[in-house]
């Protein structure tokens, strides 16, 4: 059983006044039926990254890649429209805010109909039902009155379960999610994620999780990949981070304050500058 | 008392109709030298209270009192001299347009300091800033260094009492460590007092010694953060955030 | 000048450079990042060459027009152009157009200044001031700039020619009268954005008072997005301008106003077409100018925040 996603040699490279920025240098890595996080803080490339499998960099951004396969299907080098048809069937993606990835005059559940509409040759009142299926599965009660309501009206929660709603209702193979849960409340994480979780499980997905929150990654994936300067500095399960060699994710983990465990004073990551240069890590399977 | 004593305080928005209550009766003190968390999620009201501190709004009743001196509804100079607030977001908090230089100097003009090219680099250096930062514009330097410039520019004043409104909540997690390293060591060295506003529960248990919980407007409770630590919460929404934190799953809800 | 050159290779370094050393360093690398993103962008190249060939003939038109532009020669009336003596030809009383048109640049040019001094300013002033003061301050200045947007250029400027006498300087008045309300709707409106941002916060907690906070740190961030609609409202004042001058309120004969020239050129058009045409090339030419530099500036001035 082949992979759900292939990626190999993966660079992203920006034009700038000053120079090309390299925002992605060489990343390897695969995602089978699991849940794959990939950490990392801001300017190491996880972001672009995500949307790079999407094709959703423009120009003058580039995207140079061996290969990215999906299911064993090269979809880097497909034309546009192709592309258009694997965005959303084949792949989708849930973003940090729902306040700025919801369209704000339309009714919540237009959108999620729309999802639909766009991959299904149905009816509308297809589409309807299907997007009121669609939302109790993600736990909104009141499915009917939610879906006439408009994104300022729903709270953050809910906007980013209507996220998720709207991203699943054409049933992708892969869901990436990039910082679904920094903009909101913490009890309202939990909550998110776990919906998020089941209907990947049940739904046989892969999911790239995309955070800058290492524990939270590690208590949600099965493996995690750790990046830096646009490599992959280290791949390893989940639940063996605590073991993780590499000092960037020894002193991610080590810079934490913790409530069990009271400091008086965090330990500061030294950046090594060696490790900009060092070989990326595979995330292979 | 020396620090800051909030009795029975009530702040709303807008009148009659429209009207919102953001804070309810919040009733807390913080003692000099003392460092106080405020801790909430959004729509909590806890921002609301620094605001209100501040004076930037005007539609409070109740009782504030800082430095041993009860607030009205304006705030003067000394108050201004003795009272700073380093904010959230370390993009907004800057001029776009004023080099790293030229927004200290101008808080030293303004609080009518007269040594200021020594003052400029001498904060800096407190800051951790080395002097290739001074002339910098905010575009050129990272969210860590301009959070760094803010607390500088907190500094200038030399103030007694440090508001701070979420202040690494923005920032990365390595940068975090360095911004609570920092945060720790001044108070240390100037003895000044914290009043912390943010919704994680792990930087505030490093930072500050007492926090109230807030909830929609109300403080539910106060307690020491070692009684948090050891779980002994009387509040269910308490522990419901410590455990949230902690990464528990809600009992309640089981989702499926 | 090659960009192999050390000493010049050097120099763009220290431009370029991430950590000046000093206020005045980090001002002129602030510029010169500036004008290397300006540069980029060929159309408003080509504007600003052009605006800057205008400014040159204005200056020396003294020295570089082949002829006084006042001068009649009845015996060469309405030659075409490309004659003997008259390049782009000569109007009915003979004198000569590209002359004429020398001399003219430089009235377009003191009525495109006059109005640029008055105009913005005003509205930056009322603009800022009912932002950030807000309440009554704030409806009662935007109420009077309604009053002086409800105007019509020309009725007004008719009203002053009838009160005050034709003339260029009343033509500039009646049009930064007219001009200024946009420009107070626009600083209003980033008023009202910035007010509420946490460096202003931050600078009312230091003790600042409105004075400070709207010259020095809402007025710099206002410039940007004034200059962009000043410059591309230059064309339209120009024109303007210049249709006051076709209807005889402003600059008077024998002037060599353009306006006034095509309004003097009508008559010949269909037989002598170059006597109304030529002026207007000039108008629509730098018209034109003005719009490509507006556009180049608001890509350079107006970046999204962040976007670095």
């Amino acid at each position: 059983m082949s992979n759900l996603l292939d990626v190999e040699n993966l660079w992203i490279k920006f034009p700038t006044r000053s120079g090309v920025c390299e925002a992605v240098r060489g990343i390897s890595f695969s995602l089978g039926r699991e849940r794959l996080g990939i950490v990392g803080e801001s300017g190491s490339g996880k972001s672009v990254t995500g949307r790079a499998i999407l094709r959703l960099i423009r120009p003058p951004g580039t995207v140079e890649a061996d290969r990215i396969d999906l299911e064993g299907r090269d979809i880097l080098r497909i034309p546009e429209l192709e592309m258009r048809e694997v965005r959303g069937q084949g792949i989708s993606m849930i973003m940090q805010d729902p306040k700025f990835s919801l369209n704000p005059v339309m009714r919540v559940g237009d959108q999620i109909s729309e999802a639909y509409l766009l991959h299904a040759d149905t009816s509308r009142a297809q589409a309807y039902a299907r997007s009121i299926e669609m939302l109790e599965a993600v736990s909104i009660r009141g499915p009917e009155r939610v879906y006439t309501m408009y994104p300022h009206e729903v709270s953050g929660g809910m906007g980013q379960r209507i996220m998720i709603a709207m991203m699943l209702i054409p049933d992708p193979k892969i869901l990436i999610a990039d910082e679904p849960t920094s903009s909101l409340d913490v009890s309202v994480r939990m909550q998110v994620l776990e919906i998020m979780d089941r209907l990947v499980r049940e739904r046989g997905m892969g999911l790239i999780f995309i955070s800058h929150d290492l524990h939270l990654v590690s208590r949600f994936c099965d493996r995690v990949l750790i990046m830096y300067g646009g490599k992959i500095l280290e791949s390893c399960r989940a639940d063996k981070l605590h073991e993780a060699r590499h000092p960037y994710t020894r002193g991610l983990l080590n810079s934490l304050p913790r409530l069990e465990a009271p400091r008086d004073r965090l330990d500061v990551l030294n950046r090594d500058p060696a490790w900009l240069d060092q070989p990326s890590v595979s995330g292979m399977l | 008392m020396n620090g800051i004593l909030i009795e029975n305080l009530n702040v709303w928005f807008s009148e009659g109709h429209d009207r919102v209550d953001a804070v309810n009766g919040a009733n807390f003190e913080v003692p000099a030298g003392g460092s106080f968390g405020l801790v909430g999620e959004s729509g909590s009201g806890k921002s609301t209270i620094l605001r209100a501190l501040t004076g930037m709004v005007k539609t409070w009743s109740g009782r504030m009192e800082m430095l041993g001196r009860e607030l009205g509804p304006t705030r003067d100079r000394s108050f201004y001299r003795a009272v700073q607030m380093v904010f959230q977001d370390p993009y907004g908090s800057l001029h776009p347009r004023h080099s790293v230089d030229r927004v200290i100097s101008e808080t030293l003009q303004l609080h009518g300091f007269s040594d200021i090219d020594n003052r400029v680099s001498g904060l800096l250096e407190d800051v951790g800033l080395g002097p290739e930062f001074r002339f910098r514009y905010p575009h050129q330097i990272s969210g860590g260094q301009r959070q760094r410039v803010s607390i500088a520019r907190a500094l200038a004043s030399e103030p007694e009492i440090l508001l701070l409104d979420e202040p690494t909540s923005a920032l990365d997690v390595s940068v975090q460590a360095e911004i609570l390293n920092l945060l720790t060591d001044l108070r240390k060295q100037r003895k000044l007092t914290y009043l912390m506003v943010t919704h994680d529960l792990t930087v505030v248990s490093h930072l500050c010694t007492d926090i109230a919980v807030m909830q929609l407007g109300k403080i539910v409770e106060i307690l020491s953060v070692e009684d948090m630590r050891a779980h002994k919460t009387s509040h269910p929404y308490t522990s419901h955030l410590l455990n949230s934190s902690l990464g528990r799953r809600r009992e309640a809800t089981e989702a499926g | 000048m090659s960009a192999s050159d050390p000493t010049n290779q050097g120099l763009r370094a220290w431009l370029l450079t991430d950590t000046p050393t000093s206020r005045g360093h980090a001002r002129l690398a602030a510029w010169y990042q500036g004008w290397l993103s300006f540069r980029a962008n060929p159309m408003t190249m080509i504007g600003f060459v052009i605006l800057l060939i205008l400014v040159f003939i204005a200056a020396f038109a003294p020295w570089l027009a082949p002829h006084d532009p006042f001068a009649q020669d009845l015996a060469a009336r309405l030659q075409p152009p490309g004659s003997e003596n008259y390049i782009l030809g000569s109007d009915s009383l003979g004198r000569d157009i590209l002359s004429r048109l020398m001399y003219g640049s430089r009235i377009t040019l003191y009525i495109v200044t006059l109005v640029v001094i008055i105009a913005p300013v005003a509205g930056l002033l009322v603009g800022t001031i009912a932002g950030y003061a807000g309440g009554w301050a704030d409806v009662v200045l935007m109420r009077i700039t309604d009053i002086f947007l409800a105007f019509p250029r020309l009725v007004l400027a008719l009203a002053f020619v009838a009160a005050l006498g034709a003339g260029i300087e009343n033509a500039v008045l009646a049009i930064s009268l007219t001009a200024w309300p946009p420009y107070a709707r626009i600083s209003r409106a980033e008023t009202l954005t910035i007010r509420h941002s946490d460096f202003i916060h931050a600078v009312r907690l230091q003790g600042a008072g409105p004075l400070c906070i709207i010259t020095r740190h809402i007025w710099p961030l206002c410039i940007s997005s004034l200059v962009v609609r000043v410059t591309l409202d230059m064309a339209g004042i120009i024109l303007a301008a210049a249709g006051l001058g076709f209807l005889g309120l402003g600059a008077q004969p024998p002037s060599p106003e353009w306006g006034a020239m095509i309004s003097e050129g009508r008559r010949f058009i269909l037989d002598h077409w170059w006597v109304a045409t030529m002026p207007g090339l000039a108008i629509f030419t730098v018209s034109l100018a003005f719009n490509l530099l507006g556009d180049g500036l608001r890509d350079v001035l107006d970046p999204k925040e962040g976007s670095n």
